[in-house]
């Protein structure tokens, strides 16, 4: 018997970012699939390399900076060969040759050479105390001429001459930025924002010489100035050149891989022999090449799939932000802000606060934004532009950020930078600011994943996202990677929620095994977040034919009770419109008193919640209610809740319509649908609003010639008012507009995705063109609902109380007596 | 010397599923995997003590109710970055019949 297999072999030609990064997510993958090897030429291990400006700067060690240990490469056997460098590529044999003339074979190669600084071709630039800014050994020889000599030039005024520079200057250089252009990082900033960043790098004590064209650099046996296009002279004893960086393609060149500015490589990462992949600096992918972390991030999940044979991934370009990683000054950019014919610019600038805002806008979308003293809204826009989100409901608020249109969360208003340690960034989970840096910078995260399983920061109620992403951005940098613009489903899967709805129709898929077999999933049983969902998509779209599968609900949904922290239950029964009868309250204080039921509490939602109910006692406590005619309110449940009246015409003297009949007739249809999220209804009589219907997910407002329908209301984790869908004249059709528009999100809403986000995300007016203005399309929606509901509507308590369904569930399997 | 107690038919569990033993000494949570495999755990999570018993079952992992904290059943570990760890009880098929070894005291709780 052979029970050791063959491996393939994996070459890696780089121990950088890219490089480690598809490894490990190869190893995600397929951690069996290939015997690795990675060559590395530096003699450390692999590094992050956007945080070798703290390091200059003294702000953090060099081992602060490592990212894979030596045990990481141990436990994954793979052989690091560092301070080895590939002297070429042997297509024909399928070998890469080490300088020493060792071959080594591969089945698959993946090239991730990164770049090289430019080095201007000046005459002197060869003199020693001329330097690039590139690695670990660049950092540590500015170091020491940082103690040993006192003036510096830094040529190139940049993301990274400016770091270098402030890095410089606070080891105590006196220190001259020499700037080509009149626009200091003129490919991130406009001119208005490059201003004030010169400013107060001035302040600091920093010295600007541009526009300004360097013409040589001089000296005999080490520098000892720089001379200008003008003639004049600067006296230095260390040149840092922080031009740009061009990627390294020399080995792929020399190996005949089609090369143009980088390696070009198509959307799976692979360059034109097929073998051979490439990811990072050195790529050059649709005519773009990069040089930030977050893309090459991008670039290593795909080039790792397709490496692991699953195939199916596609790199297709990244939007990228930047961050000046200058302690102190709060610059962010991202996308195009080129002025252009179609664009539109919104502007704030207040210069006594040394603020600048500026949001460039085309088709109503996000396409750039320049931010400069008040960055804490940069990852919202930036999300904003990577989405494609129309921004015109929210455009001329749009300039003072997030926390000003209720999107903020609860304390989105202040700036993260200017928090204190101890200030509690997850109110959910208890976290402080000091708690979650410390996790980013000691443990290494770069994503909110991360942040969320180290920390348990906004892993709970997701109110506190906002902040953890700038804490990240603020700690990171430049180094931060964000949510992919495409979200998939869970960890157990590259596709997408829409994708995986998509496909259940297309492919006809009706069990939960047969959607994660087709979509490959890459679980066994998936998890606690993509059961749910699948159990929800199947279940909505096949009404009657799909059997919900009980134990890919949560608890809640499985026992129809809500589940405490203490273990117990919590039941409430329907009220329908919020009107009860004495003979049900009467019913209620009985079961409250026969099963010791500890806390009895009236809703927000107008009804009464018995909390603290045992498990087992639960099939008896609805059997009592059921008997006084009362059913589940399914308050646990992602389905219809409550509808909220106000008493309306019947006895209100401001009242225009029957409030609270409307409520109960649209609770009794409407009742035991599932729902991506719960759906909250509410109606008011009148303007006044008594039912609070305008911060529901769906609310009416009757006025005296009928009924004004609102929806995507929110007040929870956010508040936010309605959006006006239509006015209708009659009670039927305010009842066939409401079913239709909840048809629809139950259609199209990502599980979990609240009404006011499915809103958001597709748009107001495709939502109103087809629930409101196409009536047939309205009619066919509202017929589809009340089709489902056929199968939807068994009271679930009666089920279990009195026709035995789940027995098991509420049961012991066993008692013991003796231990 | 191993004692194994009878407690019920494997049939009486539900695939991805679990079912409570009570015992004098605290519940016991006995789940079953897709491949029909069981394991033995205290029904209190690490963290908060939280029923595992209640949670979703995936692969040979179980997902707290209360918080989400994921334990591997054979273990008794919580998933990593997550750390605690849960006491297992020795558990078996046989013919059908789940059995369950009470070699020490349940949750000393």
């Amino acid at each position: 018997m052979l029970d050791k297999v063959i491996k393939q072999k994996l070459v890696v030609i780089g121990n950088g970012m890219a490089g480690i990064r598809t490894v490990e997510a190869l190893l995600e993958r397929a951690p069996d699939l290939y015997d690795i090897t990675v060559f590395g030429s530096e003699p450390y291990g692999n590094y992050n390399r956007i945080l070798l400006s703290p390091v200059l700067a003294g702000e953090k060690t060099v081992d602060d900076i490592m990212l894979n240990t030596a045990d990481w490469y141990e436990d994954n056997n793979i052989t690091l060969r560092k301070g080895e460098t590939i002297s070429m590529i042997d297509r024909r044999t399928c070998e890469v040759v080490t300088e020493a003339g060792e071959r080594v074979p591969y089945d698959r190669l993946l090239v991730a050479t990164g770049s090289n600084p430019i080095m201007l071709p000046l005459p002197g630039k060869e003199l020693p105390g001329v330097i690039g800014f590139r690695d670990i050994y660049d950092v540590d020889r500015m170091i020491k001429a940082s103690t040993d000599y006192r003036n510096a030039v830094v040529i190139g005024g940049g993301l990274l001459g400016l770091e270098a520079a402030n890095g410089l200057m606070k080891r105590g250089m006196n220190v001259t930025v020499v700037h080509l252009l009149d626009t200091l990082m003129e490919r991130q900033l406009d001119p208005v924002a490059g201003g004030l960043l010169r400013k107060s790098l001035e302040e600091r004590g920093m010295v600007f010489k541009m526009p300004a064209q360097t013409q040589a650099i001089l000296g005999e046996d080490r520098v000892t100035g720089v001379r200008f296009g003008d003639g004049t002279e600067l006296p230095a004893d260390l040149v840092v050149m922080a031009v740009g960086i061009r990627p390294n393609f020399e080995l792929a060149k020399k190996a005949g891989l089609y090369c143009e500015r980088g390696i070009v490589v198509s959307d799976t990462m692979q360059t034109y022999d097929g073998r051979i992949y490439a990811v990072g600096e050195c790529v050059q992918h649709r005519r773009q090449t990069y040089g930030l972390v977050a893309p090459l991030f991008d670039q290593a999940k795909v080039c790792a799939n397709h490496l692991a044979m699953k195939g199916f991934a596609t790199y297709d370009g990244s939007v990228t932000s930047t961050k000046l990683k200058v302690t102190g000054i709060d610059l962010f950019s991202a996308g195009d802000f080129a002025p252009g014919p179609d664009k539109e610019e919104i502007v704030l600038q207040d210069a006594n606060r040394g603020v600048y805002k500026r949001i460039i806008l085309k088709d109503k979308k996000i396409v750039g934004a320049v931010l400069y003293g008040d960055t804490i809204d940069g990852p919202w826009y930036f999300q904003h532009l990577r989405d494609g989100t129309d921004v015109s409901h929210m455009r001329e608020r749009l300039v003072f950020g997030a926390a000003n249109l209720g999107e903020g969360g609860v304390s989105g208003q202040n700036s993260v930078a200017a928090m204190s340690d101890e200030t509690e960034i997850c109110g959910c989970n208890g976290v402080c600011k000091g708690a979650i840096v410390k996790a980013i910078s000691e443990k290494k995260l770069f994503t909110l994943d991360d942040v969320r399983a180290h920390t348990k920061a906004s892993s709970s109620c997701g109110s506190c996202t906002g902040l953890v992403e700038q804490m990240l951005a603020f700690t990171l940098g430049g180094d931060y990677s964000a949510a992919p613009k495409v979200k998939p489903l869970c960890k157990c899967t590259d596709h997408s929620h829409d994708d995986v709805r998509r496909v259940i129709i297309e492919q006809q898929l009706k069990t939960i095994p047969a959607v994660m077999r087709f979509m490959e999933w890459k679980t066994l049983n998936g998890c606690h977040s993509c059961r749910p969902a699948l159990n929800y998509y199947l279940l909505a779209t096949w009404p009657g034919e799909y059997r919900d599968d009980q134990q890919s609900r949560f608890i809640n949904e499985r026992v129809h009770a809500n589940i405490q922290k203490d273990g117990t239950y919590s039941v409430v029964p329907r009220m329908w419109g919020g009107v009860t009868t004495p003979s049900e309250l009467r019913a209620i204080a009985d079961v409250a008193e026969k099963f010791n039921i500890p806390t009895v509490k009236v809703t927000g939602g107008q009804r009464i919640d018995l909390l603290g109910v045992k498990k087992e006692d639960l099939p008896a406590v609805w059997a009592d209610l059921n008997d006084a005619g009362m059913v589940s309110g399914h308050a646990y449940a992602k389905g219809l809740r409550t509808v909220k009246t106000c008493v309306g015409s019947e006895w209100c003297r401001f009242g225009t319509q029957d409030s609270t009949g409307l409520g109960v007739k649209l609770e009794k249809f409407m009742w035991g649908s599932w729902t991506p999220a719960k759906v909250k209804l509410g109606v008011s009589g009148c303007p006044r609003n008594c039912a609070e219907a305008t911060c529901k997910d769906v609310g009416v407002v009757c006025v005296d010639s009928g009924y004004e329908i609102h929806f995507a209301g929110a007040a929870g984790l956010h508040i936010k008012g309605t959006e006006f869908l239509t006015k209708v004249e009659t009670e039927d059709d305010c009842l066939e507009v409401i079913v239709a528009l909840t048809q629809l999100y139950r259609e199209e809403g990502w599980y979990l995705e609240r009404m006011y986000k499915w809103c958001d995300r597709v748009g107001l007016e495709q939502i109103r063109k087809r629930v409101v203005d196409d009536i047939t399309n309205r009619k066919a929606l509202f017929a589809r609902f009340a089709y489902s509901q056929q199968f939807a509507q068994t009271d679930p308590w009666a089920e279990r109380a009195s026709r035995g369904v789940d027995r098991n569930e509420f049961a012991p399997l066993a008692e013991l007596e003796l231990a | 010397m191993t004692r194994w107690i009878e407690i019920g038919a494997l049939d009486d569990i539900p695939r991805l599923g679990s079912r409570l033993v009570r015992t004098p000494g605290g519940n016991i949570a006995v789940f079953r995997t897709e491949s029909d495999e069981v394991f033995a755990l205290d029904d209190r999570c690490p963290h908060k003590g939280g029923p595992l018993s209640q949670g979703i079952v995936h692969n040979k992992r179980v997902t707290c109710p209360l918080h989400n904290f994921v334990i591997e059943l054979a273990s008794g570990q919580a998933v990593a970055p997550d750390e605690g760890c849960t006491h297992t009880h020795p558990a078996k098929v046989e013919n059908g019949i789940v059995w369950l070894s009470m070699r020490q005291a349940a949750a000393v709780s």
